[in-house]
């Protein structure tokens, strides 16, 4: 498959059609999705009235935009106006929101095509989409296997070639981990840059929406798109910054690199394999690789699972059977909200928004809520000490390659492991990218995580290029 | 620091979070449980706190608890009319409508 870069240019230059790629995405999609299960939803006659539009476009002359005919899978907690959006959820099946996420127009502004809208973890909250009201998507590269989460279906979605775009929403490692097992680039901005509004809220201080792609400089192409201020969302930053596409120094000459220990222990030694010898590449292509130690990173996981919760426990509170979603019918309005979460929501849900209130509730708000805050202190301090001798960090992205269906459903804590090397970037509101290096020893892909100070993703992607540039062909690719 | 063990309601389900503790939250949150959940879900939520015990054991008295990763401030705008959602399209989205308001069941015990 060609990428985003490619289809974009020939659409815009009349060479081909925007008809013709999304034709060839829905064929793609009607021939394999049948056992990915990336999507949810299929846009098949709106992403083919949306390519007519491009191609009219181009054939009066206008330009339709960067990602002219380009087909983007939408992670399914994104608004869609009259379009479902069910968050993976029971509680919001065939809700109908009644605006478009800003992302949403965005792309629909640069000519992009949303092909549909991919399946995730509910509410974003797991590491496996197997927490998926309407079932699990399956790893494309070995179905036996999870695609991670939250944002499985749409890392699942470029991965199996349905799409060379993807959008997915990053709040403890939803984008980066499954970008890892389905070896793909995946890609957290600094909080700020992209608009949140019309993000089905999950944890509002760590959400961030942000790209997936084939490969980084495809990423840079679909970040420079909705990396945009937007007065919808009051924290949106107001900065203008140059496009991450084409930087102005390429290379990683003279570049420091903190190669973090505190990222890569407690990885498997495949892992642990590929991140070294990523590190020796961006050393050979002239970079300054040193180890840097970032303890206070292992007090990350503790204090995110005590934030993310507890913020959930207030965002999902709207859930009350009045207003959108789903409603159980009782004999008076407190009855009917209680009938109502405890059908719509799942497990999973309902152990974060109990862990969150707990956190929460008087006798523990010290204890666990402001002292998981004063964590997060300590981690944006740790990180400022680190930036003042390395310009960016290298580390793993998840602990392993793909685990099998069901290995850690029934164990909380294990799934939640999974986002350790990437819960620091959250906290910190800072940018962060996973892209595919290498196999490990069952020939799945593994991912290596390049991490970048606040707004300097133009740094990450230079970064994140010269790896890619070095790094070993995947193979079992779909 | 006083840990939550020590400060915390009592109940039958051993140190640390209790299955009192686990049904009174449900009830906070809005949540019926089944027996079998409160048992499931005291032992996982009791796993996550135990692994938390290690922030909870750091002295950080020297910090200040970080609520947001960027400065959050107010963002005004003009006091401008301008087109809103349209309501039948919101209405559209509720369980229940009547006279272009959200219906909802008796709230309270009162008689209507």
């Amino acid at each position: 498959m060609s990428t985003a870069r490619e289809m974009a240019a020939a659409v815009r230059a009349g060479e081909r059609t925007a008809r013709e790629i999304t034709e060839g995405a829905l064929a793609a999609v009607a021939a394999r999705d049948g056992e990915v299960h990336a999507f949810l939803t299929v846009l098949a006659d709106e992403a083919l009235a949306q390519a007519d539009a491009v191609d009219a476009a181009v054939a009066q002359g206008r330009d339709p935009g960067p990602l002219a005919g380009v087909p983007v899978a939408l992670k399914d907690n994104l608004c869609t106006r009259g379009i479902p959006t069910t968050c993976g959820s029971r509680i919001l099946e065939g809700w109908r929101p009644p605006y478009d996420a800003t992302v949403v127009r965005l792309l629909r502004d640069a000519g992009a095509i949303a092909l549909g809208k991919t399946n995730m973890d509910e509410f974003a909250m797991g590491s496996s989409t197997e927490n998926s009201a309407y079932g699990p998507t399956r790893n494309p590269h070995c179905l036996g296997r999870v695609p991670g989460g939250s944002s499985g279906g749409s890392a699942a979605a470029v991965a199996a070639g349905f799409a060379p775009l993807g959008l997915g929403s990053d709040t403890g490692g939803s984008i980066r981990q499954p970008a890892a097992l389905c070896g793909v680039v995946g890609m957290k901005p600094t909080y700020g840059r992209v608009s949140r509004y019309g993000l089905v809220a999950f944890a509002s201080s760590l959400d961030q929406i942000g790209p997936f792609a084939a490969d980084v400089d495809d990423a840079a192409l679909l970040f420079d798109v909705i990396a945009a201020h937007d007065p919808c969302d009051t924290t949106s930053l107001r900065i203008e910054s140059p496009p991450t596409v084409r930087p102005s120094g390429s290379g990683v000459e003279g570049v420091r690199v903190g190669l973090c220990p505190d990222l890569i222990e407690g990885c498997a030694p495949d892992v642990v394999a590929r991140v070294h010898e990523a590190a020796e590449a961006l050393a050979a292509a002239g970079a300054k690789v040193e180890e840097i130690r970032v303890p206070e990173f292992g007090y990350g996981l503790s204090a995110y699972y005590l934030i993310a919760p507890a913020e959930a426990s207030s965002n999902l509170a709207r859930y009350d059977g009045v207003r959108y979603g789903l409603r159980v019918d009782a004999e008076d309005a407190g009855a009917m909200n209680t009938a109502t979460r405890t059908a719509g929501f799942g497990a999973e849900v309902k152990r974060r928004i109990m862990l969150g209130t707990y956190a929460l509730s008087a006798g523990y708000y010290d204890a666990y809520y402001a002292q998981a805050q004063r964590v997060r202190t300590m981690v944006v301090q740790a990180f400022e000490r680190a930036y003042t001798s390395v310009d960016v960090l290298l580390g793993a992205t998840a602990p392993t390659t793909a685990f099998k269906l069901g290995d850690k459903v029934d164990d909380p804590m294990a799934m939640y492991m999974n986002d350790v090397c990437t819960i620091p970037s959250n906290l910190a509101g800072h940018p962060a990218l996973s892209l595919p290096f290498g196999t490990g020893d069952d020939g799945l892909p593994v991912g290596v995580q390049v991490l970048a100070p606040a707004l300097a993703e133009g740094l990450l992607f230079q970064v994140a290029r010269a790896v890619e540039a070095a790094a070993p062909e995947a193979g079992g690719s779909a | 620091m006083s840990r939550p063990e020590e400060t915390g309601h009592s109940g039958s389900g051993g140190p640390g979070l209790s299955r009192d503790d686990v049904v009174h939250v449900a009830n906070l949150a809005r949540l019926t449980l089944s027996e079998g959940e409160v048992d499931l879900f005291t032992a996982q939520l009791r796993t996550v706190l135990e692994h938390a015990a290690d922030v909870a054991a750091l002295d950080l008295s020297h910090l200040a608890p970080m609520a947001h990763p960027i400065p959050v401030e107010n963002v005004l705008r003009p006091d401008e009319p301008r087109p809103s959602l349209d309501r039948s399209e919101v209405l559209a989205a509720a369980p229940s409508v009547e006279d272009h308001r959200f219906r909802v069941p008796r709230i309270g015990t009162e008689s209507p």
